[in-house]
């Protein structure tokens, strides 16, 4: 299928381009399909390509030593990976997985610099995308590296099983847990699972029971 | 309690389609440009078009409990 200049037009990347321009990128821009569970990427290989996600869903994910899969971040369309490795020449920070059918745009490592000497406002783009990505990882690696998420969340639980005693059931989604917290909810996940793991909860389903509630007061640092 | 199903606003919801790409049950379907959870299909609860949805549509809420101890 033909590239759509429509959609490279509206990626941060290239923005501030104008229709010449796009029309230039498009010849070095290919596309790439893959099913839903192929790897896209892994961790530490190289990287020789950018890509961006045109329809579907990818999951970029790490592996931790014991096995466990950490999801920092779902890919929408319109939103790209691989973008640090491609520039920074290292391998893979994590693993990128495709979650659905995908339809991928993708630009070699090469033809990447040929654009931005040829158009120096794309590397201003670049700039602009690449610093946004430096503050949310930042944030995401102070609260996967340090216990307040755990400690924040369990407070929460306390709080909302307290709730539910008196007015019998109360409900919370991940995506308010993580609003709760003050963290991205990706990281709720993960934290939620530590907390089963060190038996201070039990998640069932679409349940999630307080097995030690002295554990979790300890954990939310009330004691 | 056995056609335990995701939370649709169908004010928020866009018609993205993100959340039926991504589910693997099959649960969730596109019905007239909104999506829509099929009864009887089986929701693992997995949560991803929660994670998924942009605009906050779709969500899977859990119940808060104390263990009982009989
Ligand atoms: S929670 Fe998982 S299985 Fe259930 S509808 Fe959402 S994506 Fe599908
Ligand atoms: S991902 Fe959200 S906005 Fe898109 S179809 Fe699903 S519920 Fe609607």
């Amino acid at each position: 299928m033909a590239i759509q200049t429509e959609f490279l037009r509206k990626l941060p990347y290239f923005s501030g381009l104008d229709s010449s321009a796009i029309e230039a990128v498009t010849k070095y821009v290919f596309e790439k399909k893959a099913e839903r569970g192929e790897r896209l990427a892994l961790e530490e290989e190289p990287s020789h390509a950018l890509y961006f996600v045109v329809s579907g869903v990818v999951k970029v994910f790490r592996t931790s030593a014991d096995g466990r899969e950490q999801i920092l971040r779902l890919i929408r369309p319109g939103e790209c990976f691989n973008e640090v490795p491609v520039f920074s020449g290292s391998g893979n920070l994590a693993s990128a997985q495709a979650m659905s059918p995908v339809v991928l745009y993708g630009i070699r490592k090469k033809d990447l610099e040929t654009i931005i000497q040829t158009y120096p406002q794309v590397a201003m783009n670049i700039i602009q995308v690449l610093s946004r990505r430096i503050q949310e990882l930042v944030m995401l690696v102070e609260d996967f590296s340090f216990r307040h998420v755990s400690g924040r969340l369990a407070k929460i639980l306390l709080k909302y099983v307290d709730h539910a005693v008196a007015t019998g059931g109360m409900k919370l989604t991940q995506q308010e847990m993580a609003s709760m917290a003050g963290t991205a909810r990706e990281v709720v996940g993960r934290a939620l699972k530590s907390l089963e793991t060190e038996g201070a909860i039990r998640i069932e389903r679409n349940r999630i029971v307080v097995t030690d509630r002295r554990k979790l007061e300890a954990i939310a640092g009330l004691y | 309690m056995n056609a335990l199903m995701p939370l649709i606003d169908s004010a928020k919801c866009q018609g993205c389609g993100l959340c039926v790409e991504i589910c693997t049950c099959g649960v969730l379907t596109m019905v007239d440009g909104m999506v829509t959870a099929r009864n009887g299909g089986k929701c693992g609860w997995c949560t991803m078009c929660e994670l998924v949805c942009p605009t906050g549509a779709i969500s899977c809420p859990f119940e808060i409990v104390i263990e009982d101890i009989d």
